[in-house]
């Protein structure tokens, strides 16, 4: 599974760290760093935070 | 016989329904309604980013997943009633359609305020119709704007219409300030300060009498006899569910569609309501049924229907566990942004500094009987990591009691 944020639109809002935690953090400055290419166990989670982004900046492809 | 569920509303939650009952096991057929002619789209940039031109109006459009390829969009018209014991729902064009599930997901519109005065000049703010309408008259050069309803929305709008330029912003409230109910006094009197150290003014503390003008606005009358010169006023009091298109089902329709614990309305196991337009319980607070319009909601109330309907469509019965959802939603205003988690409005009477200072980054404490019920995180990424901690709290805490 590969996952595709789009930097320009993300304005780290986080909502995805919840959801996705292992695949997303926000680092010490508070921005958006991800796994692009995590485990497929990690598919319902990544789902989960491409839906819960405001911005709706992540996208998964297959 | 082939059956199908008709998804009233062709909003977030609407989309939201249709991707999650087909992750919920739901095979047959899918048929979502919608008034407005577009796809899905996201409605909170209509207010900032979009109103304001630093993102195009294309931007908004949702990407349904893949699994709704073979869903059906009947865009560009309305359900105009519904009778649910014979499980068929009629369109605006006259159209039957018959439905073994039936979501309801029909939003809400704008509140409009009906006192004396010209309609042209008032503008609300829900549709990209409305936004593009309002945006083009913002940017006329020199305009005057009052903003009815110091909420989020109003103060939101606030906010992007100083940054288009506009000669003069004025919020107007019947409160003494802005975001008083959701946030408590403590936090809105550091909102009021923000808001106004970046040149919005206030009108507080009155309600809107009349407007002036012969056929358009020229001001707004406010009751206690002050009057606010206006080119553009935008009306942001709130929300009317839109539930007419229900009436004659014996459904408890008081604001919204009251449901249950399992978004189920009427006692119906075939009728679940999702989104703005839904009144629910919350298991994670008292069991009160409210609807809550935050962005958060559409999503949350889509996966646990879905999965209520799918279940009873398929002869099964629906996981008794009740929703028990932590709301959440943000607001950006100006350079600051607010992040939200559970249900502040609660708590608002104990509201306490939990990190940071109300003049800097801070994060602010809402409790209801000595327990932590929502917080607040206003500012940057110092104060979001902080309320991130206390997110996790919130959501270790056992459902208050009734």
């Amino acid at each position: 599974m590969k996952v595709v944020v789009d930097m320009d639109k993300c304005q780290d809002h986080g909502q995805c760290v919840f959801a996705a935690p292992d695949v997303f953090r926000l680092d010490d400055a508070g921005h958006l760093t991800y796994v692009a290419e995590p485990g497929e166990a990690s598919r319902a989670d990544v789902e989960e935070a491409a839906d819960v982004c405001p911005l709706q900046a992540i996208r998964i492809e297959d | 016989m082939s059956s199908r569920v008709v998804v009233a509303g062709a909003g977030l939650a609407g989309l939201r329904a249709a991707e999650q009952l087909r992750a919920a096991g739901w095979a047959g057929a899918i048929t979502v309604v919608g008034d407005e002619p577009l796809m899905p789209y996201n409605r909170p940039p209509l207010s900032k980013e979009v109103l304001a031109g630093s993102a195009p109006f294309e931007s908004l459009a949702f990407r349904p997943r893949a699994s709704c390829a073979d869903v059906e969009w009947r865009l560009g018209a309305a359900v105009a009633s519904a009778r649910l014991d014979r499980r068929v729902v009629r369109l605006d064009t006259g159209e039957e359609l018959a439905a073994d599930g039936l979501v309801v997901a029909t939003g809400v519109r704008p509140r409009r305020l009906r006192c004396p005065g010209p309609l042209a000049g008032r503008h609300v703010v829900r549709t990209m119709a409305d936004a593009r309408t309002l945006r083009a008259r913002l940017t006329r050069p020199g305009a005057r704007v009052v903003v009815v309803g110091a909420g989020f929305i109003g103060c939101e709008v606030a906010a992007t219409a100083l940054k288009l330029g506009a000669a003069e912003v004025t919020v107007a409230d019947p409160e003494p300030l802005p975001m008083l109910r959701p946030l408590g006094a403590l936090l809105a009197h550091a909102l009021f300060r923000r808001h106004r150290e970046r040149g919005v003014r206030f009108a507080l503390g009155a309600g809107v009498a009349a407007f002036d003008g012969e056929d358009r606005v020229t001001g707004v009358v406010l009751e206690d006899g002050r009057r606010l010169g206006a080119d553009v006023v935008v009306e942001a009091v709130g929300s009317v569910p839109n539930t007419e298109w229900l009436d004659g089902n014996g459904l408890d329709l008081t604001d919204g569609v009251l449901t249950d614990e399992l978004l189920r309305a009427g006692g119906l196991p075939h009728v679940v309501a999702v989104g703005d337009v839904a009144r629910f319980p919350n298991a994670r607070y008292d069991g009160v049924p409210r609807r809550v319009e935050h962005w958060s909601m559409p999503a949350d109330t889509a996966k646990r229907a879905a999965r209520t309907l799918a279940a009873h469509l398929a002869g099964a019965e629906p996981d008794p566990e009740p929703f028990a959802p932590l709301p959440t939603f943000w607001s950006d205003q100006h350079d600051f942004r607010l992040q939200s988690f559970g249900t502040p409005a609660l708590g608002a009477e104990d509201a306490r500094v939990l990190h940071g200072d109300l003049a800097g980054d801070v994060v602010v404490g809402y409790h209801a009987a000595g327990r932590l019920v929502g917080i607040v995180a206003l500012g940057g990424p110092a104060a979001v990591a902080a309320a991130a901690r206390h997110r996790a709290a919130l959501l270790r805490r056992p459902a208050l009691t009734p």
